[in-house]
């Protein structure tokens, strides 16, 4: 959830399309909870989430819920008074009564109480998410300012269950004026509104990471800044005032010097637990400079070695462009946000306009299946209007949306990446071609490493990443590992249980990148099993386990020829004495039988 | 004149021993010979073993035992068949020294033996166990038994009693014993594992081989042989491969014929009695040691349970599978018709009898009235 790396240029971003939105968003909000007062609306939406749980592959919902969650943070005055009206008949609680509890809760009071929808369940979660978030903006942020990123990561022992983590980049700063909102204000970011390939995804990340340090040490976050050489670098302490969801300023400090000439740096003091191994922050960092090898990463755990992970590649990802919705992709509620907020004057001019994909004759095609007029003035459409658009699109055929949005990491670099990282024998990768869902280009990249000093008795390792994001938590729920687990290793030379990871020594990395991906929930955890991402995942491992078989194969032979090498040095010494015994053969003659012997073998394998 | 007598027999018995073991020692150095000259032929040396399963066996009415066919099978010496080879030939040369030094071996022992060879040395004892029956396959094709390779069996044989005296040369010594089997009073003499080196003389008329130890208990306490003439010997159960030896050595240098009492029922006819008379199937390429084609079957017969009125308990369904699978698969019940007819005259009376039941007419009725008088008809007894 980072999301506000967009940093320098986050000024000019659409900051009136919240606002234009909101309204839209509360009257459905309302309706669906006339009845339900405050108190139990929250609970729904948690219920939701848990269902959404249980069921991953519901995405539709999930984002229909997170839009739920979205409105309460706009007044609802009018929300109140209708829900007041309908309350009167209640013979017990009269609606004046209830009017005087009804209220606004803000997001930041949401996610107070629900920090496990964002990966604060419990203390090492939250020092893991706390570095992510800060992580995950600083590499976006580097990337979109076409700056080779290099990151500093440290975190400090304050207490025992107490730190401070720190991260830095060397990326473009941002402007004084965004700073408080940004790292303060909770759904305030840059990348929510477009569709295009980045860590962060809806605005909540890096705020909810400072309101969680709030929270539980009563710290403000920290932050440095600074845009460019000849602009002073800015000092800011701020809390986030939860009610009203805004940042409130304690320290606002302009620096005569700060010892980068661009750059951000973060500094939250939070509750946490430090551990090694498994899901820890370390492989965090570890996977992350796997996934990025374009980026140089200096971490310091609480123990204080610092661990440099060089760049293995100078050259940064591709620059990715942001793409306009594909029909196929869009759910109701947006087309008619859509051609709400559109600036088109005709419905055909805004689906030209505001789609991908869509050309006159496609328009045209739509609008007729729909039965409309293309002149139509779009905000003029009624709802009953916009839903006959809706239904009529999945009867046009669309052309898929352009690719040049996805920067897969590539085989190259994930090879070089993975040999910087892990000691093994043998490494390869493949990058399939781009594909869709939903509307929704994405490319699937697999990467293994073999052998070595790897455990061989072990299930294999796998690395799943996301938009080059390691994703740490809930792997049994995960796309990419039921696509592992699907796949027969057997015939690839490993062994494998029925319906289990396979057992070797073995790392797999998994590499999703998507305009949207679909994850499970909003704490990014794992992905949803959307059938064409769980195809193309299938094809990337098979593709990558053939290259892995013919070396497992190749292994193998060379193993036993070694063997029978050994078999002949350690056995035909033993036909020599034997036949001293039987034959009372001088050492001589019996050194000589052996020499033959050993030659016509020899002579014999390589034939 | 007897100790004279002695004398000479003793010397006999050493003669035959020592020229026994130079034929074992010439086959083994003769192999290993010919593996040294193959290999610095530069070729790739072979053993030979003759094929080890049931369709390489066949019935033979004339040599009277089941016989290992022709096939072969030839172990050439390569890459992986290096570690047996070796193994193999260090085996051998144990064998030569165990007769060199007038010493034997059991498998265990040669398995223990082995922790000397390093490399060449066995893990486990089955890994040896393979490796002997292999050389023992191979020295079959050369008329040559274990035994005589000085490897013996663990078990030993059973009971003899009666009109035999044994020579029995000394291990350490040399000096030949002789020993008289007629009188061990109501014990008896035990085959020892390995009978090779012994030597028999005797005037006996016949060789009683029974299958339990109280029939011949009460045969041996009651001096039985003294009357009739004969040899007893006890097998208890399924002869072992010390007692069936035995057996087939002395009525081969006695030149007597060997009658076969046991109980009446499958097993003792098609397990007890085929196995002594003929050996067995699985391990057809040592039967021309062990199996006694002199043999005969006295009783119980299943016209002996008629005749006799002896008490009876019914077949098991056990006993009815091996009786019907005896008459359709095996190939000696099936070239002898006079056996199949008289198991499935068993089968129709659907009982069995054991040579005990003959006590309903008194404890020593075997003795005073069945035996002689099956004796007096020994041409109606079984194949």
């Amino acid at each position: 959830m980072g999301g506000k790396s967009k940093r320098k240029e986050s000024s000019k971003s659409r900051a009136g399309s919240k606002s234009a939105k909101a309204p839209r968003a509360v009257s459905r909000s309302t309706r669906a909870s006339k009845k339900v007062s405050t108190a139990k609306r929250s609970l729904r939406v948690v219920k939701g989430q848990s269902a959404q749980i249980e069921l991953p592959l519901n995405a539709k919902e999930r984002r229909k819920q997170s839009s739920l969650k979205l409105v309460s943070t706009e007044p609802k005055t009018t929300g109140t008074s209708k829900l007041a009206g309908r309350t009167a008949d209640s013979p017990r609680v009269s609606a004046e009564t209830l009017a005087t509890k009804q209220r606004e809760i803000s997001v930041s009071e949401f996610f107070t109480r629900n920090r496990h929808l964002l990966g604060f369940d419990n203390p090492q979660k939250a020092l893991l998410t706390t570095i992510k978030e800060a992580v995950d903006n600083s590499l976006d942020a580097c990337e979109e300012a076409g700056i080779l990123p290099d990151l500093e990561v440290t975190i400090e022992t304050l207490a025992e269950d107490r730190f401070r983590i720190a991260v830095q980049d060397n990326g473009p700063g941002i402007v004084k004026a965004q700073i408080p909102k940004i790292f303060a204000k909770l759904l305030y970011g840059s990348k929510f509104h477009t569709l295009k390939q980045s860590r962060g995804q809806q605005g909540i990340g890096i705020s909810a990471a400072s309101m969680y340090g709030q929270l539980t040490t009563g710290k403000p976050v920290r932050i440095w800044s600074r845009t460019d050489k000849k602009s002073p670098a800015h000092y800011y302490e701020m809390h986030i005032d939860t009610r009203h969801n805004a940042p409130e300023v304690v320290k606002d400090e302009k620096l005569s010097s700060w010892h980068l000439d661009h750059g951000t740096r973060v500094e939250i003091e939070l509750a946490g637990i430090y551990k090694r191994g498994r899901r820890s922050v370390d492989d965090y960092i570890e996977q992350t400079a796997i996934a990025n090898p374009h980026a140089t990463i200096r971490y310091t755990p609480p123990t204080g070695e610092t661990t440099v992970y060089e760049r293995a590649t100078q050259e940064p990802p591709r620059e990715t462009v942001a793409i306009k919705p594909h029909p196929h992709g869009v759910e109701l509620g947006i087309l008619i946000k859509m051609l709400k907020e559109t600036d088109a004057r005709s419905l055909k001019a805004a689906l030209m306009g505001d789609f991908s994909r869509v050309s006159s004759k496609i328009a045209d095609e739509i609008i007729t299946k729909a039965g409309l007029q293309p002149e139509s003035r779009p905000k003029d459409l009624s709802r009953v209007d916009v839903e006959k658009i809706f239904r009529a699109i999945p009867d046009v055929k669309i052309m898929a949306p352009p690719t040049n949005c996805l920067a897969p990491i590539g085989e190259e670099a994930i090879v070089s990446g993975l040999k910087k990282r892990i000691e093994a024998d043998f490494y390869d990768a493949s990058t399939r071609s781009p594909n869709v869902y939903r509307g929704n280009p994405f490319q699937v990249e697999v990467g293994v490493a073999y052998g070595g000093s790897l455990p061989a008795e072990e299930p294999a390792e796998v690395f799943r990443v996301a938009n080059r994001v390691p994703l740490q938590y809930q792997a049994a729920a995960c796309a990419i590992t039921k696509a592992v687990m699907g796949t027969d290793w057997r015939n690839y030379g490993l062994q494998q249980s029925r319906g289990a990871l396979p057992t070797g020594p073995l790392v797999l990395f998994v590499h999703i990148a998507s305009v949207w991906v679909p994850f499970t929930s909003e704490s990014k955890e794992a992905i949803a099993h959307y059938p064409e991402i769980l195809r193309e995942l299938r094809l990337g491992l098979q593709e990558v386990g053939r290259k892995l078989g013919a070396h497992i194969r190749r292994r193998k032979r060379e193993a036993a020829e070694t063997k029978k090498l050994a078999y002949i040095q350690k056995y035909i010494p033993q036909i020599g004495i034997a036949l001293q015994d039987i034959l009372a053969l001088t050492d001589r003659q019996r050194d000589k039988t052996v020499n033959v012997l050993t030659d016509t073998l020899e002579r014999s394998r390589k034939v | 004149m007897r100790a004279t007598q002695a004398k000479r027999y003793a010397a006999e018995v050493k003669r035959k021993n020592k020229k026994l073991d130079q034929d074992t020692i010439k086959l083994i150095t003769g192999t290993a010979d010919e593996t040294n000259r193959k290999i610095l032929r530069r070729g790739k040396p072979d053993l030979q073993f003759p094929v080890r399963s049931l369709s390489n066996v066949s019935y033979s009415s004339k040599s009277g035992y089941l016989e290992i066919g022709r096939q072969k099978k030839v172990r050439t010496l390569t890459v992986s068949t290096v570690k047996t080879f070796a193994q193999m030939l260090r085996m051998m040369s144990l064998s030569k020294d165990l007769i060199e030094n007038n010493d034997f071996a059991t498998k265990r022992d040669a398995y223990y033996q082995s922790k000397n060879w390093g490399d060449a040395g066995f893990q486990e004892q089955t890994e040896s166990d393979t490796v002997m029956d292999d050389i023992e396959a191979m020295f079959s094709m050369h008329k040559v038994s274990r035994e005589q390779l000085r490897f013996v069996p663990d078990e030993h044989g059973g009971a003899v009693a009666g009109q035999l005296i044994v020579y029995d040369p000394d291990i350490e010594t040399g000096a030949v014993e002789r020993i008289d089997c007629t009188r061990f009073g109501s014990g008896a003499y035990s085959i020892p594992s390995s009978v090779e080196h012994l030597s028999f003389e005797t005037k006996a008329k016949f060789v009683l081989a029974i299958e339990t130890g109280g029939m011949f208990q009460r045969l041996q306490s009651h001096k039985f042989w003294q009357k009739a003439n004969c040899i007893l010997v006890s097998m208890g159960g399924v002869p072992t491969r010390a007692t069936r030896r035995f057996i087939r050595k002395l009525s081969e240098e006695a030149k007597i014929p060997v009658y076969a009492f046991v109980d009446c029922d499958p097993y003792g006819i098609s397990n007890i009695y085929r196995t002594l008379k003929v050996g067995s199937g699985n391990a057809a390429h040592i039967n021309q040691f062990f199996c006694v084609p002199n043999a005969r079957y006295l009783g119980v017969t299943p016209q002996d349970i008629r005749d006799y009125k002896l008490p009876t308990h019914p077949l098991k369904e056990v006993d009815i599978k091996r009786a019907k699978d005896a008459i359709k698969n095996d190939p000696f019940f099936q070239s002898h018709p006079a056996w199949s007819q008289a198991l499935e005259q068993l089968l129709k009376m659907g009982v069995r009898a054991e040579q005990q039941a003959l006590a309903k007419w008194g404890l020593n009725y075997v003795l005073e009235e069945y035996l002689p008088r099956k004796l007096k008809k020994t041409a109606l007894f079984l194949p």
